[in-house]
């Protein structure tokens, strides 16, 4: 796996370091000299100073080879540049660009481009976790669109000592592992959800919010 | 008769934005200026009876307030590429105007923007045209005129 990510800062230091602890070959483009001799230091990693939009600095770090590229940077329209170029020249198969303003993530999804805003990302996870005490893993899966909760049935729960089959979950919903005693188990209809079961459900955004009501009886 | 005025979005206000929209502006057109820099308004002359809005382009926020979506014609012409190429594109997907133009430096952006069917003029390869006519007496494409 080859990723070639375009900006600099801190989200670009731990990403690259992530990517090549993971044994990805990456190659990191930044506009800025001293930040450049600082990442070739502590990373593994190839760096090539220059503008990434520039279709001749992505051919230089080999991008007509990469399974990815990232634009991180802070400009919202050299991302768009980045990947399209990405895409269009160099055929890249994956390129995902950070929308620095949240509204240009629905702007770059109707460009082609997939786009990610650690806004949205971030404002949701606070919400979440700030609303339900008892969650204690969280995870956004296919771009944000999915989530998987693992939380605890606490004594406030409404949906204790009932069976799955009369929890009328909403559609697109599921509780799919129930961990009680260290055991895990896919339950079915059957099955009953018990004091202190920690259960993992999958939720989407538009319902997660219900769901969680409804397993823990919170507000 | 007289001309039907044209609604003009023309974004920056530098060099070629401003005398842009002194000439349309002057010829008749209903033209807004947006550049993110107040100052560069002052490239404006007294020809221009337009809108001058203080912002960045590639928020669509600003766009709107710029009430693109009645545009005719958008002319994306800030000194950054990218910007240019971003509202050309936002201009026509999001905005659905079909006449835009933006303008570019760089050739590899030229090819791009085809590919990608955004209409642009690259100031570069039409200087060096002219330098080479200059000096050479030929054109790059062997033309004895432009």
């Amino acid at each position: 796996m080859k990723v070639v990510i375009v900006g600099g800062g801190k989200t670009m230091f731990f990403l690259g370091r992530n990517f090549a602890a993971k044994g990805y070959r990456v190659v990191i483009i930044n506009r800025n000299m001293e930040e450049c001799e600082d990442l070739a230091k502590q990373l593994k990693a190839v760096v090539i100073f220059g503008d990434g939009s520039n279709a001749g600095t992505l051919e230089d770090a080999g991008t007509a080879s990469a399974d990815a590229v990232l634009a991180i940077t802070p400009h919202d329209q050299d991302n768009l540049v980045i990947c399209q170029l990405a895409v269009n020249r160099f055929r890249v198969p994956r390129a995902i660009a950070l929308a620095n303003d949240p509204d240009n993530v629905k702007v770059f999804e109707k460009l082609g481009i997939q786009a990610f805003s650690t806004t949205h990302i971030v404002s949701s996870l606070i919400e979440q976790r700030a609303t339900f005490e008892e969650i204690t893993n969280l995870m956004p899966l296919g771009e944000g669109k999915v989530n998987i909760t693992e939380l605890v049935i606490g004594s406030g729960s409404p949906v204790a000592g009932k069976q799955l089959k009369d929890i009328c979950l909403p559609d697109n919903s599921l509780i799919a592992v129930i961990i009680r005693n260290n055991q895990s188990i896919v339950p079915r209809g059957p099955n009953e959800l018990h004091l202190n079961d920690r259960v993992v459900v999958i939720t989407l955004p538009e319902n997660h919010g219900k769901v969680l009501k409804m397993l823990t009886g919170e507000e | 008769m007289k001309k039907q005025s044209r609604y003009l979005v023309i974004i920056g206000c530098g060099q070629l934005g401003s005398h842009l929209a002194n000439k349309l502006s002057l010829a008749g057109d209903s033209v807004v200026v947006i550049d993110r820099n107040e100052r560069s308004f002052e490239n404006l002359s007294s020809d221009f009876s337009g809108f001058r809005i203080e912002g960045d382009a590639t928020r669509v926020g600003t766009l709107k307030e710029a009430r693109m979506e009645k545009a005719d014609v958008v002319v994306a012409v800030s000194g950054s590429d990218n910007v240019n190429i971003m509202v050309a594109q936002v201009a026509r997907s999001v905005f659905g105007i079909k006449h835009t133009v933006a303008r570019v430096y760089e050739q590899n952006h030229q090819e791009l923007c085809e590919k990608m069917g955004i209409r642009t003029i690259c100031t570069t390869r039409i200087a060096a045209e002219h330098f080479l006519l200059e000096i050479t007496g030929q054109s790059e494409q062997g033309r004895t005129s432009l």
